[in-house]
């Protein structure tokens, strides 16, 4: 019997297990804008492998782009707000462009900073991410998959963006590994396709099935934690004979996942996609993670009340 | 070496080039080119060379002609410039043998050489890099960001020209946002400053080829330029930012300096 692990905050899972990779691989380097991530002891256990740059996200990718041109594989820290919009042009014209590997660990994604406010929110970072050339883009849906990103990216050529929360998230039981680039089929069904991107996504996706079993309808889950490439394959297949495919994000309702979804099929194989999503406004309230993204609709009722009216159904009963 | 030719032949094709800001940096990159850095054409990415950004990098046709009379490309290659399928473009790209960096958008060249500076002292490697940047460039925000984490590393391997010729697109540098005092401004941020005649080979050899001037400190050189240095109807001209010759402009330019060759005191060939 398997024990479920206990929630953990992705963005900690990156450091612990990037700290003994240091380590062991001296291509690595680690470079910080002042995020209060790694603790004196870390710091200290990576040496000269480490860097403090302060609060300047432009610089910090600069010089990852250098580092990376010199054989380095820097991994930068900074939020995900930070990355994809200030530093977004250096992300872009040094780092994408001449295809380096970098790997920008951005945190702090979509509404994970909370009540600190859109100053803070990044609901428009994988958008910008994913349209750039060269560039991966993933979301790890839990810790263990954080780890596992982590460990793959040292074989990955190119630049890497990857989504990181803040406090810690459940973990998701997937049943298939964490593989860059390949979505996670967590559940098969025939009427539906929801599809996840994210901690909190992926979880309300595997909820809402379970909610939209009760009253009949038959649900495929599929966790696409890897925005590009695109598992396109693995969408169509699972696709084949739903009618309807719903998207969850923690993201603007444009050019995130939904966006890609919605590229992807409608090139290949039109089929109707309804996307639930950050609406397109900037958070009005304060509140912790959950509470705003409950508030704002991105759950597992609103996804199976979304279904039950596209579909035409009785919407289930949820608390 | 026929820098400057190359550079108005360049001008006078179809889509022109910038001229000004390859005639104001010319020398500068004579003496990073002919006996400052330790770069070899024939390996262009050897891992021991000194690294060069032209961080102001609408100059692209002033690195093409150095990099062509350096041996880096086909001296006949610059004809391309800004042709159909060239990749000599108007800004610099990496497929071009040579370029370090893709630049054009301003304020990324220190951030770079910063990087390549960090990496090769953990390397244990005692290449340098060069960034070039100029003036009207310090305006960038980013600029700023680099300068405080080169001091702040020590990273003395790092060595930064400003090209000072004092004009940008449309006006003087300084009417256009305040630039002064440049060299204090930089050496409050930690760097070891030097100003020098940005036209005199000699004396920028001289500086550039003997840093780091103070141990555990960066160095900024301000090279004093005039933008469109050495043909006088194009010297000191804001109109010489951004050039289209005609061809019997081309031809005066090409007769100005074939007639008189501008003065550098390098004892080697001259940079015209």
């Amino acid at each position: 019997m398997t024990t479920t692990p206990a929630p953990a905050a992705t963005r900690h899972a990156y450091r612990d297990r990037l700290m003994p990779l240091l380590q062991q691989d001296p291509r690595l380097i680690c470079l910080d804008t002042d995020t209060g991530l790694f603790s004196p002891d870390d710091i200290a256990a990576a040496g000269d492998q480490y860097v403090n740059l302060g609060i300047a996200e432009h610089n910090l990718m600069g010089m990852a782009a250098g580092l990376a041109a010199c054989g380095r594989m820097p991994f930068v820290n900074t939020m995900a707000a930070f990355a994809s919009a200030r530093a977004l042009e250096a992300v872009e014209l040094d780092i994408a462009y001449p295809a380096l590997p970098v790997r920008i660990m951005a945190t702090h994604g979509g509404l994970a900073a909370g009540h600190l406010g859109p100053t803070h929110h990044a609901l428009a970072d994988l958008s910008a991410m994913r349209t750039l050339p060269t560039m991966t883009v993933v979301v790890p849906a839990d810790a263990a998959a954080t780890e596992a990103v982590v460990e793959q990216s040292l074989d990955l050529p190119g630049p890497l963006y990857v989504r990181l929360g803040r406090k810690a998230t459940p973990a998701i039981d997937t049943g298939e590994p964490m593989i860059i680039g390949r979505a996670q089929l967590l559940r098969r069904g025939t009427d539906v396709v929801l599809v996840g991107c994210g901690p909190y996504p992926v979880a309300a996706c595997a909820e809402a099935a379970q909610l939209l079993s009760e009253c009949g309808i038959s649900a495929t889950v599929l966790n696409m934690h890897t925005l590009r490439p695109l598992d396109t394959e693995t969408l169509l297949a699972a696709t084949a004979q739903a009618s309807l495919v719903v998207t969850v994000e923690e993201h603007w309702r444009s050019g995130g996942l939904g966006g890609a979804v919605c590229e992807a099929l409608c090139e290949e194989r039109p089929t109707r996609v309804v996307r639930i999503a950050m609406p397109e406004k900037f958070a009005d309230i304060a509140g912790g993670h959950e509470y705003l993204l409950d508030h704002y609709g991105i759950s597992a009722a609103r996804t199976a009340a979304t279904v039950c009216a596209a579909l035409d159904a009785d919407a289930p009963n949820t608390p | 070496m026929r820098v400057r030719e190359h550079v108005a032949d360049m001008c006078a094709g179809p889509e022109g080039g910038h001229l000004g800001g390859a005639y104001s940096a010319t020398e500068v990159l004579t003496a990073l080119y002919g006996d400052v850095m330790t770069v070899d054409p024939a390996r262009p990415t050897a891992p021991e060379r000194d690294r060069f950004v032209l961080s102001k990098g609408h100059a692209a046709v002033g690195l093409y002609a150095i990099l062509a009379e350096s041996g880096f490309l086909p001296v006949e290659e610059l004809r391309e410039y800004g042709q159909p399928g060239s990749r000599l473009m108007g800004h610099p790209v990496r497929a071009v043998p040579g370029v370090e960096a893709a630049t054009g958008s301003l304020g990324h060249g220190l951030a770079l050489g910063c990087g390549f500076a960090l990496a090769a002292r953990l390397d244990g490697r005692s290449s340098k890099a060069f960034v070039l940047m100029g003036d009207g460039e310090l305006q960038e925000g980013s600029v700023w960001e680099a300068a405080i984490g080169a001091a702040s590393l020590g990273l003395e391997n790092l060595v930064a020209v400003v090209d000072r010729n004092s004009l940008q697109l449309t006006g003087p540098t300084n009417e256009i946002a305040a630039m002064e005092p440049l060299a204090e401004r930089w050496r409050s941020f930690g760097w070891a400053v030097r100003e020098a005649d940005g036209h005199d080979v000699g004396e920028l050899v001289r500086n550039l080829g003997s840093t780091p001037w103070e141990p555990g400190r960066p160095s900024l050189l301000i090279a004093r330029t005039v933008k469109g240095h050495g043909v006088p109807f194009l010297a000191g001209q804001v109109a010489s930012h951004y050039v289209t010759l005609s061809e019997r402009k081309h031809t005066r330019v090409r007769s100005v300096l074939r007639n008189a060759p501008v003065s550098h005191n390098t004892g080697k060939d001259e940079a015209r």
